[in-house]
């Protein structure tokens, strides 16, 4: 899975050759592959930066999308601010944490989905707004919510073409 | 006055994110047009149209260019594509819809202050228009349009699209470029400002993505014409992000000055049944107006005049149903979570305010803590390093000002009289 990582980085490097810049697409490079970014991910990232690791680690922990467990399948971000809340936000994210059995920031047992409730998503057009692993998936009422997470569960080519 | 389209135009045509697509409809026209100017004439046509960054600021986008120093030392060029205002939606729908006009700006603009280099900061988020943008590079790049002698003209531009990891700080200026040199994005201490130290301590200039994309049709259609538009000191049209509590949020392009009740009516107005409580007139940064000033111009000068903020151009509605104290929690909360920590008022005074709402708004709030919510901010604002502090107060004082009663219904009568306490989820009110 992190067998190309090395070289991959190395090409990063390259392209951003000034000062650390390389530093946060790498690590974006780590958690595409993981899905998380593991001490084993800030270690051969300081490497190639020929970095501390605990620097490298001071500048993951500023940034909310790189998360540092293990993440599911399927991260969903549900919108949590003013323009979403006002179009039941808080209900959509309710009603994911019972459905799910978890809390906002946590995963499933089963490894399928992490759910997560976040600020704006610049989407308040499409309210309540949402992604999945980064994809648009917007207007997440209760109800589409359920469709999602069943299409989700079955393994439904079309969404896992789009969100997988 | 009215909904004119410059920077949204044909944004849904067919094509539109192809090279082929945008051509078809006019694009590079500018470029070519540009480089036939020369750099100066170029700086002093975005001058003379009085173009105001769309960013937050309003600041002269002219002016700003001409900031750069004579010194000989390489320029760069960063685009702010980190579109995090609660509220604010434009971006994202420019960079999605016409890529291409983004990139013709951002390669006039670097003309015209004569950086060789330029990149694009984006949200972590906007992981789709990424793939767009370097889409469009790509394209531009094999056809001439970017990379080495641009058009034949001798001019060479080198972009690139950088992903941010996902932190609202990063929109501030200097802690964009902090990040974009791969550190913790906390805003720099000015000055310098980026224009004499900006990337890796060189002179750069800081546009946002509409600012930018503006430029094409400045450059297309001339100063005079786009200075015909909007108001004297707030020319030329804006995109403003209308969401809320209306029916048909959405964004929509209007010349500046035009009543706030138009922008409203365009997005389908309110729901069924229901009043005009509040707006939000400038992302969730922006002072709250009330339903008196409904027909207040929607222009720089005269959002500052009642006290508020142009901001992004984040139009947020709220109707009779919602509870101010809420709403005022929802936006602290955010904040709070923003923050980057680095002064102290800010880090410590928001995370206060947010408890103190939270208590106000689950009816356990105290006879002292209307009070204690305006000492607090009073100490926030213009006390900190950058303008998150005051930003994170903007709606908190506004509505302690206009909405004093509904604030003390909450105390006195043990919760919110609007939004029974079961429904606002753990999520909603964080730790108490
Ligand atoms: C907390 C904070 C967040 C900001 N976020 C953004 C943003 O997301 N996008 C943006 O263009 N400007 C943002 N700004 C404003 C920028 O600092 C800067 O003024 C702007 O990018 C300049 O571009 P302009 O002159 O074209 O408006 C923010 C400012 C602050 C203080
Ligand atoms: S005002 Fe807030 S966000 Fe800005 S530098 Fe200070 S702590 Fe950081
Ligand atoms: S408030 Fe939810 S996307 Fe903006």
């Amino acid at each position: 899975m992190t067998a190309d990582f090395e070289a991959e980085a190395r090409a990063l490097r390259e392209r951003y050759p000034r000062g650390t810049t390389a530093l946060i697409p790498i690590l974006h490079l780590w958690q595409g592959k993981e899905g998380y970014v593991s001490q084993e991910g800030i270690e051969r990232t300081a490497r190639v930066m020929e970095l501390p690791p605990a620097y490298v680690e001071s500048v993951l922990t500023f940034y909310t999308l790189f998360r540092r467990e293990p993440t599911g399948r399927y991260r969903i971000q549900v919108c949590k601010n003013l323009s979403c809340m006002l179009q039941g936000a808080d209900e959509t994210i309710a009603h994911l944490a019972r459905r799910l059995g978890i809390e906002p920031g946590e995963t499933t047992p089963d490894g399928l989905v992490t759910l997560e409730a976040v600020e704006c998503l610049a989407a308040c057009d499409e309210a309540p707004a949402a992604q999945v692993n980064f994809r648009w998936c917007p207007r997440l009422t209760p109800e589409a919510a359920d469709r999602l997470i069943d299409a989700l569960a079955q393994g439904d080519a079309e969404v896992v073409r789009r969100y997988g | 006055m009215g909904e004119i389209e410059i920077v949204l135009k044909d944004a849904l045509a067919p094509g539109m994110t192809r090279l082929e697509g945008y051509r078809a409809h006019g694009g590079y026209r500018a470029l070519e047009k540009a480089i036939a100017m020369g750099p100066k004439e170029v700086q002093d046509e975005v001058t003379r149209s009085g173009l105001r960054g769309r960013g937050g600021a309003g600041f002269p986008t002219g002016r700003k260019w001409s900031f750069l120093p004579n010194d000989g030392r390489e320029r760069w060029l960063v685009c702010n594509a980190d579109e995090g205002e609660p509220g604010t939606f434009k971006d994202r729908y420019i960079i999605e819809k016409k890529p291409f006009m983004l990139i013709e700006g951002i390669t006039i603009a670097a003309f015209a202050v004569g950086a060789h280099n330029a990149a694009i900061y984006c949200r972590g988020e906007f992981l789709e228009g990424i793939e767009l943008l370097e889409a469009a590079i790509a394209e531009a790049r094999s056809a001439g349009l970017l990379g080495k002698n641009i058009l034949g003209s001798g001019f060479d531009l080198d972009l690139w699209v950088y992903r941010g990891a996902g932190a609202y700080i990063c929109g501030e200026e200097s802690a964009l470029l902090e990040s974009l040199e791969g550190k913790r994005g906390m805003p720099r201490l000015k000055p310098p400002f980026p224009a004499v130290a900006g990337v890796y301590g060189l002179p750069t200039v800081v546009n946002n993505v509409e600012t930018l994309a503006t430029v094409v049709a400045i450059i297309e259609g001339g100063a005079e014409w786009y200075a015909s538009m909007g108001t004297e000191r707030s020319p030329g049209t804006r995109v403003f992000s209308i969401s809320g509590q209306v029916r048909r949020p959405g964004n929509h392009e209007f010349e500046l000055g035009t009543p706030l009740s138009e922008l409203i009516a365009a997005a389908g107005g309110l729901g069924e049944g229901r009043t005009l409580k509040a707006v939000i007139p400038g992302g969730g940064s922006a002072p709250i107006l009330t339903p008196d000033q409904s027909d207040l111009p929607m222009d720089f000068e005269s959002l500052a005049k009642v006290g508020s903020m142009a901001g992004s151009g984040g139009v947020i509605v709220l109707d009779d149903t919602t509870c101010m104290v809420r709403t005022s929690l929802r936006l602290l909360q955010f904040f709070a979570h923003e923050s980057c920590g680095k002064c102290t008022p800010c880090r410590e005074g928001t995370e206060w305010l947010r408890k103190i709402l939270v208590r106000v708004e689950t009816g356990h709030g105290r006879e002292e803590d209307l009070g204690l919510l305006e000492d607090v901010s009073n100490n926030i604002n213009g006390n900190t390093l950058c303008a998150l502090g005051d930003a994170s107060v903007g709606v908190l004082l506004s509505t302690l000002r206009a909405f004093a009663d509904e604030y003390r219904a909450h105390i006195t009568g043990g919760g919110c009289p609007l939004a029974p306490v079961a429904s606002m989820s753990a999520a909603a009110a964080g730790p108490a």
